[in-house]
């Protein structure tokens, strides 16, 4: 029994990680209808940046601060020079440039910053080994939880009850409508790669103190981040979180108890799928219903 | 049709098709003044932090030409991108073999890369010199004469590891976290063959990871509570350092005992914390440059000056600059012992003609030896346990 | 027709054995294009697993040759079948996904393929890490080829069916079904058609031809092992069907060369970052031509005033090229 509660801490923590990146995917895809495939890398390199400020003398939130702050101005960037002349394009196209933007990012960051692996200091530091509830979570998760959970009801906040975030789901959802009732839509959807790319960077900020920071970091954690994201419903903060650390629990547990770690992968993906079929939108997602 | 553009097509392709290289009589990649060397790398893909190697070779190389050459030869070291695709991999071989017309290969890198590209390198006669893998299966003179490694296997230095855990702790309770690919895999081969028929008993439990696995630690955890008393980890840097740290975080000591491929002070050991390696256990072959007892070591000087002139913006604590130094100083020997006979061969006569060869980031005591039946140039091991600021050696040189 | 003959079987005695290879490599991934481009171009379905199907072709292949010492040819039809299998079992559940949550799914299918090959329960089978090795073919009948020079004429003698398949499936009434699927289910749902039926035979079909080039892979390589199938491969096949174009047969080859030369191109312009290289030459492609080599060609060539598009059939399968607001409909 206390190895099944020690398994589920474990997997809660891993998931923890999976939920902050899958936020950052499920807020570009409620901003812009896009499917980010680049942002794991992109906060790979956000990540980098703030390291670099850090070793140059930056105090840690100041660094933190100003690398939320860069990123944001390249996801704003990346909209408006890349993405706007292909908005008449057909969808797979953007998906395509996307997966460029994944190689360009992550060849640079190795590149730029090279493969050993680095430390990323963390702001929770408790005591000596950062022990918390015997081991299992150690001070930084406990503190990264809970700054996702901040991040997700901010999220979720931002969405629901202000105008900006009701222009921003208006202009992803029908942009021609949007326009004809004075939303710009091309500054709505600059800002939600912006506010993504910035939730992206904080993310890798938390993520990269557990992990340790190499430029392949966040290459496995996007395809659960995704399935997580899609597990709790693509377009729901809520959903993306509760699916992230249900992914890093069902992994787990499936690991450790059922399949064995050589196929817990398989496992966890057959899970998910399966979830999907019963639930085609989610768990937590709103089911579209066209009308003929 | 015979049209005006289909006759315009075919002109075109035929002034196009490339023309086949010219080579020396009997000594393919070889004239008066240079020696063409081919390798594959993955510069790109998931593994492309072992880029780095190529391009130390090139520099070295280019070492070695600034000094003269060799025997008046300039070396022209050709290194293609393979992504670590076999498919890719036999792609850039044959190009290299076909296209460039090198006259070996040399220090390719990967396990399952290099063995799609073995039996076509052995029925062409050129020799696959030196690969970049641990794994067992190079050494096989007998049905593969032209393919040799050069570092010690993985199945050998597990097999070490469980005959020492035999010795020291014969009542030890094996947990095992492996990479699951060939690496990780061979660990378990070797550990199997040095536990022997006692393998079923003594191990708990083998727990593995995919490289694109973000953590270990429910891995850690997995093995914390099959009750292990010792824990052997074949991982790469960066799960191993995870591993170390989580191993502190539980408050969990149990002997451990960590692959040769990741103990670099300054790559895996300060990321984990010193104080939590404390007491950590493996083999190892090269010197480790952060680690102090070198700092004077002439060899390592040797090394340092290469790195500073030809590599100044590489990172130091990479460990991966290391050993291939001593390989290309291996490969280096072989050619001028070729003299002016650098058939291939002969190049394949004397690569298996190295006698107690001093290698620079070697141990001392530690050379590399061939011979028709021995293919493993480094056979030799030295077990190692981590003080919090250098590696000790301890016990004999172990040869295999 | 002759020209283009021409055109493919000049290699044979203009190139040299290594380049012959190559452009087997390219012969076999523009199939494995072509069979990913029925599902996501014509039907508009996403996938992004079609690797998986080319590695279980390649497989079988591989198991067959290796352990029941089939001849390489023969093994074709089974690998056929069996990926055509695979096909339709992903196609079923397929129907109940849109979307990005079929994206994902089909790469779920991409990565755990992989980890499957790997299991040490199945190694007896694939051989595990150490994938499993073949041997080349040599030319029947004792032609005077050199193996190399037999193996692009029997990917060509291959392939060559498959395109015609593709190019009669979707020119006939059911490629005008597809397409309906894919720009407005419900329409084409109330007309008749019956997606279910659609969609899961086009996936099988794709897959069997997905999987029918990852048996020519295998033989041309003489080597299967996980390594060889990584979910890269699947992006990368993807890559190549926008880069050549949707819903276009020749789409398939162009995207198949980019595939193929592209990466030997990154690799000559900078060793440091040759993945930089290719994601930029991939977005600068893609903006310059969006809807694909192929398409940019299509587009120029209906621009000419001597070409007119050949009837309705022809304007209907071309598909809506662009529209206000972001076009394309995925499913």
């Amino acid at each position: 029994m206390a190895g099944l509660l020690h398994q589920l801490l474990s997997g809660l923590v891993t998931g923890g990680i999976y939920a902050s990146l899958a936020l950052a995917l499920v807020t570009i895809y409620r901003a812009t209808h896009h499917v980010n495939f680049a942002q794991g890398e992109m906060a790979t390199f956000s990540t980098y940046v703030a390291l670099t400020l850090i070793e140059a003398g930056l105090s840690y939130w100041v660094a933190f601060a100003l690398t939320v702050i860069a990123s944001f101005a390249i996801g704003v960037a990346i909209e408006r020079l890349l993405l706007r002349s292909m908005a008449h394009a057909p969808v797979l196209t953007s998906v395509g440039v996307l997966i460029g933007l994944l190689l360009i990012f992550n060849s640079l960051s190795g590149w730029f910053f090279g493969y050993t692996i680095k430390t990323f200091p963390s702001p929770f530091e408790g005591n000596a080994a950062g022990r918390v509830l015997g081991g299992y979570v150690s001070a930084h998760e406990l503190g990264a939880a809970t700054v996702t959970l901040v991040m997700l009801l901010c999220v979720f906040l931002f969405f629901r009850h202000t105008k900006i975030g009701l222009a921003m789901r208006a202009a992803a959802c029908n942009p021609t409508s949007s326009r004809l009732v004075g939303i710009r839509v091309g500054w709505m959807l600059a800002f939600g790669w912006g506010l993504a790319a910035a939730i992206g960077a904080a993310a890798g900020m938390l993520i990269a103190p557990v992990v340790f920071l190499d430029p392949n970091m966040m290459a496995g954690v996007l395809l659960y981040a995704f399935a997580g994201a899609l597990l709790g419903g693509i377009d729901n903060p809520l959903g993306a979180v509760l699916g992230g650390l249900a992914v890093g629990v069902i992994e787990n547990l499936g690991g450790a108890y059922v399949v064995g770690t050589e196929l817990r992968l398989t496992l966890a993906l057959a899970i998910i799928v399966g979830v999907l079929l019963i639930r085609p939108a989610g768990l937590l997602g709103r089911t579209v219903v066209s009308r003929v | 049709m015979w049209n005006r553009r289909t006759v315009l097509k075919t002109a075109t392709l035929a002034a196009l098709a490339p023309l086949r290289p010219a080579f020396a009589e009997g000594m393919p990649g070889i004239t008066a003044t240079e020696i063409k060397i081919g390798n594959t790398m993955p510069y790109s893909g998931p593994v492309s932090s072992y880029g780095v190697i190529g391009k130390q070779h090139a520099a070295h190389f280019r070492m070695i030409n600034d000094r003269g050459g060799i025997n008046g030869r300039k070396i022209d070291f050709i290194s293609l991108d393979d992504g670590y695709s076999p498919p890719r991999t036999l792609e850039q071989t044959r190009r290299l073999v076909e296209e460039e017309g090198v006259a070996f290969m040399f220090q390719g890198l990967g396990t399952p890369t290099q063995t799609a590209v073995r039996p076509y390198l052995n029925a062409k006669g050129v020799p696959q010199l030196f690969l970049s893998s641990g794994a067992g299966k190079w050494a096989d003179p007998q049905h593969y004469h032209w393919t040799m490694g050069f570092i010690p296997s993985y199945q050998t230095e597990s097999a070490i590891y469980g005959k020492y855990i035999l010795q020291q702790k014969p009542d030890a309770k094996i947990g095992v976290l492996y990479q699951n690919d060939d690496f990780g895999k061979d660990y378990l081969v070797g550990l199997r063959e040095g536990l022997g028929e006692r393998y079923g008993r003594i191990v708990v439990e083998e727990v593995s990871y995919e490289v694109t696995d973000p953590t270990v630690e429910s891995q850690v955890v997995t093995l914390k509570l099959a009750g292990a008393d010792v824990l052997i980890t074949a991982a790469n840097p960066k799960f191993v350092a995870q591993a170390i740290r989580k191993l502190a975080e539980l408050d969990w000591k149990p002997l451990h005992i960590v692959t040769n491929v990741s103990t670099s002070i300054g790559g895996v050991l300060v990321p984990a914390g010193l104080k939590n390696s404390v007491g950590l256990i493996s083999t190892i072959f090269v010197k480790d440059n952060s680690d102090p007892q070198w700092a004077n070591d002439p060899g390592m000087k040797e090394w340092r000056a290469f790195m500073k002139a030809y590599l100044p913006d590489a990172d130091m604590s990479d460990n991966n600059y290391v050993g291939p130094y001593s390989i290309d100083v291996a490969l280096v020997q072989v050619l001028r012992q070729c003299g002016n006979d650098l058939s291939r061969a002969n190049i394949m006569r004397q690569a298996a003609n190295l006698h107690d060869l001093e290698l620079p980031t070697t141990l001392p005591g530690i050379k590399a030896t061939t011979s028709p039946t021995n293919y493993r140039p480094i056979r030799s091991l030295e077990m190692i346990r981590f003080n919090g600021k250098s590696w000790e050696l301890f016990g004999p040189v172990i040869t295999t | 027709m002759l020209a283009g003959a021409v055109l493919l079987l000049a290699p044979v005695f203009l190139f040299t054995d290594y380049h012959l290879f190559q452009l087997t490599l390219t012969v076999t991934t523009a199939v494995a294009i072509l069979g990913l481009d029925l599902v996501t171009g014509y039907t508009g379905q996403i996938s992004l697993g079609h690797g998986a199907f080319y590695a279980i072709g390649a497989y079988v292949t591989a198991i067959l040759m290796a352990d029941c010492h089939v001849p390489y040819w023969a093994t074709l039809p089974v690998s056929a079948a069996v990926s055509a299998g695979a096909g339709f079992a992903i196609g079923m559940p397929a129907l109940r996904l849109r979307g990005h949550y079929l994206a994902l799914t089909t790469f779920a299918l991409a990565v755990a393929v992989p980890q499957i090959l790997k299991y040490h329960g199945l190694e007896d089978w694939t051989g595990g890490v150490q994938g499993i090795v073949l041997a080349k073919p040599d030319p029947p009948l004792g032609l005077k080829l050199t193996p190399d020079q037999w193996l692009y004429l029997f990917a060509l003698a291959i392939a060559a069916p498959l395109f015609l398949l593709a190019r009669n499936l979707v020119r006939g009434r059911i490629g005008l079904a597809m397409v309906a699927i894919r720009d407005h289910p419900l329409a084409a749902e109330a007309m008749g058609i019956d997606l279910a039926r659609i969609k899961t035979r086009t996936f099988a079909i794709s897959a069997m031809i997905t999987g029918i080039a990852g048996s020519l892979g295998a033989i041309a390589v003489q080597f299967v092992a996980p390594d060889s199938f990584p979910p890269l491969l699947s992006i990368f096949l993807f890559v190549g069907l926008v880069l050549g174009g949707l819903r276009s047969q020749a789409g398939a080859v162009i995207g198949a060369l980019f595939v193929q030369f592209l990466p030997n191109l990154a690799d000559q312009i900078s060793k440091a970052a040759p993945g930089a290289v290719y994601g930029i030459a991939l977005i600068a492609v893609l903006y310059l031509m969006p809807g694909g080599v192929a398409g940019a060609l299509r587009r120029a060539l209906e621009a000419w005033p001597q070409r007119r598009p050949r009837g309705a059939l022809a304007a209907a399968t071309r598909g809506p090229s662009a529209s206000p607001g972001g076009t394309g409909h995925v499913e």
